[in-house]
């Protein structure tokens, strides 16, 4: 419409000297005189913008979907355009250098890069803003790729049409923009990991080791997470609980982490390098020797003895061995728990007392222990709050909790595990019979778009099937093992080589989903019904025991820690990170990173490789001591403030606060409390509110420069 | 002009943290939308004063789309349910003065609703081109 008929009609030339002044919109309101009273922006009002374009190839990715010369003869016409380039990287060092050139010759008081999203290359080119000699808040990004080129691919026209409203609407609010200064404050000297599964306790040791005072939060009574419940790992086959107990023991011993066991983040306030956490330690009617002494109970609190356990009259299953074992209502879940703690279940501690008789003079049973909050401050936070495992009997079909031979990976762990309920014989649990023929069913819920089940690959249930075939080939002589798989996915280092070393010890893959599983009523054997799909022909396999290989997924505590941290999720619901390749342990919430599976399921070098990636991601800012808040808070422009007071309830940060002033109630904002949402500035009736950055003459100049722009 | 097929003028109005990045991950994924919606970026749909939504009006907008985050999941806890209360308030004002209020619609795009953005927009121009130029436009020419 009307932007063809200039660009088809009237080619400009490059007027680098002489930039096309056009009266800038009557809306577009220069910044109001008040503003700058506080913060420092300091836009002259009565100067001209000269305003610089650098529309970007990003190779063929823009340059092959629309027309990069129509955008930019165009963009020369736009009011404030002082003068407009283009390159095939301007995110490249030789273009930002384009633009910081540009800056310094062309005397620019604003920059404008058409590229690709802001959410990816914005501090990219404010730094080069910046280096060019403006302040790095006279940039703004035209989305010309995520947004434009890689959605309308076949409709050159439409993406050129639009990449020149995306300029002009950049260049409307860029002739609006005002130097912002960013607060520094300082940060806490201190981090919080939430979870101590593998990744959890990596990232606080790390944290620790690099000096930094560490709190570990973990929800149950002992560290050590799933790991901790396998037997072996794979493809190197060490006992997980000898790695994994040192390192428990480090944990517990470090004088720079401070264990929270039995403990839930309740409540998180605050900003990075600021945070204020609460968290409730949930009684567990067990004093420490610590808390004992603190009581005056000289020489007393738990030492892990374990008097107390045989009298309580309370029998439950222990979730520790898959509920395979029994434990009493005072407990700990294995021998090597860290701490070494009793725990009381008080769901169904019946408060006999028999533990406190047979406590004795340590006096360290409280039954009457009650919830405590504590109150924390830290610099930054690690979520690692892992993964657990699909409900698999939803896939009703393989009959899991219907037929006693079928069970799952993780209850195979403890059933092979020499410390488990059976001190690692292998046996069905029908009969107790050792099987000869056990089958594994790969992908059980996993890689499935039935709905019921996840789409996704869980990664690491092909190598621990594996690794559990050669575990009964190494135990029970004779025994034969079955591999249902849709694919063998053993992609890690060593990985194949262990692939190739179960077949060699007898193992059968059989190639197809499994389509169903009955149980003989007599023999409580199992028939395996799939299609061969290698060998095209239907099978009927008779095994003892089935092992489910189940799908995972995002731990049940997801959803509250996600919300407490303001972390976003997948569509799978994993913690979503910042960037999946350029910022992997980061989110979206400055400070806050994720480790581990929390994130997606990741094996044991992929958990710990993240944790240490998450601890020195989350040490830098602490280590440095200080951190720049983007500077767009609220202020308030006083003389139009009618000191209702409306704001100060819609701040969901109580940043802002009615004060009296020359006689007047205004309103005033505590720039360090406001994360810059624009709530307050959205609905401040008498537009008394400034957002910086977000400024409404902003906003209003963009609507008016895509409605009214063009020929207007 | 006449020859050419119509072209509707919609302005989506996005908060930074969801909407905006859903749209950068349907980008990602190159998953394909009718190019009539321009973007304005906002931090969050908080900040979205009615006045910019009428003000898109008066200007001639035939749509106008304002993407947040899902309820529960604002970047800055609740700005989002302020945002769509305004935002409510504005289908009121427009049913009362006889405009369609088919033209406005807020809806909820998650960081990772890549195909879900693509999805809202074909509806949203779909939508729009049914209903034609804006009467206000129309009236004013
Ligand atoms: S809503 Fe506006 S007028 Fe009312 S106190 Fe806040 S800033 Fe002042
Ligand atoms: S922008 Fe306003 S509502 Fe948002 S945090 Fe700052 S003061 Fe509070």
């Amino acid at each position: 419409m009307a932007e063809k008929k200039k660009a088809g009609s009237k080619k400009m030339e490059v007027k680098k000297e002489a930039p096309v002044k056009q009266e800038a919109k009557k809306q577009a309101a220069p910044a109001p005189k008040q503003a700058p009273a506080k913060a420092a922006p300091t836009t002259g009002s009565k100067e001209q913008p000269r305003i610089g374009v650098f529309i970007c190839h990003c190779g063929t990715n823009i340059a092959g979907s629309l027309d990069i010369t129509a955008v930019q003869d165009y963009a020369k016409t736009l009011p404030n355009v002082a003068y407009v380039d283009n390159y095939k990287y301007v995110c490249s060092m030789p273009g930002q250098e384009v633009i910081m050139k540009a800056i310094r010759e062309q005397k620019l008081t604003g920059t404008v890069v058409a590229a690709c999203s802001p959410r990816l290359h914005e501090p990219t080119f404010r730094t080069a803003t910046k280096e060019g000699g403006l302040n790095p808040f006279r940039f703004e990004m035209a989305n010309i790729r995520e947004q434009n080129s890689w959605v309308h691919m076949h409709d050159r026209e439409g993406a050129t049409a639009k990449a020149k409203d995306a300029v002009r609407i950049a260049v409307a609010k860029a002739s609006l923009l005002q130097d912002l200064f960013p607060k520094t404050v300082p940060v806490e000297h201190a981090a919080l990991v939430v979870g101590a599964g593998v990744a959890g306790m990596q990232a606080a040791l790390d944290l620790s080791a690099a000096g930094i005072k560490t709190y570990l939060v973990e929800s149950k009574p002992t560290i050590g997470g799933k790991m901790s419940q396998l037997d072996k790992t794979f493809p190197t086959l060490d006992c997980s609980q000898c790695i994994l107990t040192p390192k428990m023991v480090d944990v517990g011993r470090s004088p720079n982490i401070e264990l929270m066991t039995y403990s839930e983040v309740e409540a998180v306030e605050g900003y990075i390098g600021n945070f204020d956490v609460t968290i409730r330690k949930k009684a567990h009617g067990v004093l420490t020797m610590a808390e004992a002494d603190a009581r005056g109970i000289v020489g007393g609190g738990c030492n892990g003895c374990g008097d107390c356990e045989a009298p309580c009259p309370v029998i439950k299953p222990n979730d520790f061995e898959m509920g395979m074992k029994p434990r009493k209502a005072i407990y700990i879940s294995h021998p090597q728990v860290v701490p070494l703690l009793y725990t009381i279940d008080f769901d169904s501690c019946i408060k006999c007392g028999l533990c406190i008789t047979a406590c004795g003079e340590k006096k360290a049973i409280d039954l009457e222990q009650k919830d405590e909050l504590v109150k924390i401050k830290v610099g930054t936070a690690v979520l690692a709050i892992g993964y657990d495992l699909f409900p698999i009997e939803k896939k009703t079909e393989w009959g899991y909790k219907k037929f006693e031979n079928v069970v799952t990976s993780l209850e195979f762990e403890r059933l092979i595990c020499a410390s488990g309920p059976t001190s690692g014989h292998l046996v069905r649990p029908s009969d107790g019979e050792t099987p000869k023929r056990v089958a594994f069913v790969l992908c059980a819920g996993s890689r499935d778009n039935t709905g019921i089940g996840k789409p996704y690959c869980s990664r690491f249930c092909c190598m621990y099937s594996l690794k559990h075939a050669h575990q009964i080939y190494e135990k029970i002589p004779g025994v034969q093992s079955y591999l249902f798989y849709m694919d063998i996915r053993s992609f890690g280092k060593m990985y194949e080589e262990f692939y190739y070393r179960i077949q060699d010890e007898g193992a059968k893959f059989i190639r197809g989903r499994v389509a169903n599983i009955l149980e003989d009523p007599v023999t409580k054997n199992l028939h395996v019904y799939t299609d061969d799909t290698l060998l095209n022909r239907p099978v009927d396999m008779e095994v003892d025991l089935v092992v489910l290989a189940a799908a995972v997924q995002p731990s049940e505590d997801t959803n509250r820690t996600r919300k407490l941290f303001g972390v976003s999720c997948s569509m799978d619901g994993w913690l979503l990170e910042a960037h999946p390749k350029l910022n992997p342990c980061g989110t979206t919430t400055a400070g806050v990173f994720l480790a581990g599976a929390c994130q997606g399921p990741k094996d044991i070098p992929d958990a710990v490789a993240s944790a240490e990636g998450a601890a020195s991601a989350a040490s830098i800012p602490i280590h440095k001591g200080e951190v720049e808040l983007e500077p767009y808070f609220a202020m308030c422009i006083e003389e139009k403030c009618a000191g209702c007071g409306m704001c100060v309830n819609l701040c969901p940060y109580s940043a802002l606060a009615l004060v009296e002033k020359d006689g007047r109630t205004v309103m005033e904002v505590t720039e360090a409390k406001c994360k810059g949402c624009g709530t307050c500035g959205g609905f401040c009736p008498g537009g008394a509110i400034w957002m910086n950055h977000f400024a409404t003459p902003q906003i209003v100049a963009q609507i008016d420069a895509f409605l009214l722009g063009g020929e207007q | 002009m006449a020859d050419a097929e119509w072209k509707p003028k919609i302005i989506g109005l996005l908060c930074n943290w969801c909407s905006y990045a859903g749209a950068d991950l349907a980008g990602g994924g190159r998953i394909q939308y009718p190019p009539d919606v321009r973007v304005v970026r906002v931090m969050c749909t908080g900040r979205l004063d009615q006045l910019f939504v009428l003000k898109a009006f008066a200007d001639g907008a035939d749509g106008v789309l304002v993407s947040g985050c899902h309820f529960g999941d604002c970047h800055y806890l609740e700005g989002n349910y302020k945002g769509a209360k305004r935002m409510f308030m504005v289908k009121r004002l427009m049913k009362s003065i006889g405009l369609d209020d088919r033209r406005f619609r807020m809806t909820f795009v998650s960081a990772s609703e890549g195909a879900k953005w693509a999805t809202v927009i074909t509806d949203v121009v779909k939508t729009v081109k049914e209903l034609g130029p804006s009467p206000i436009t129309e009236s004013g020419k």
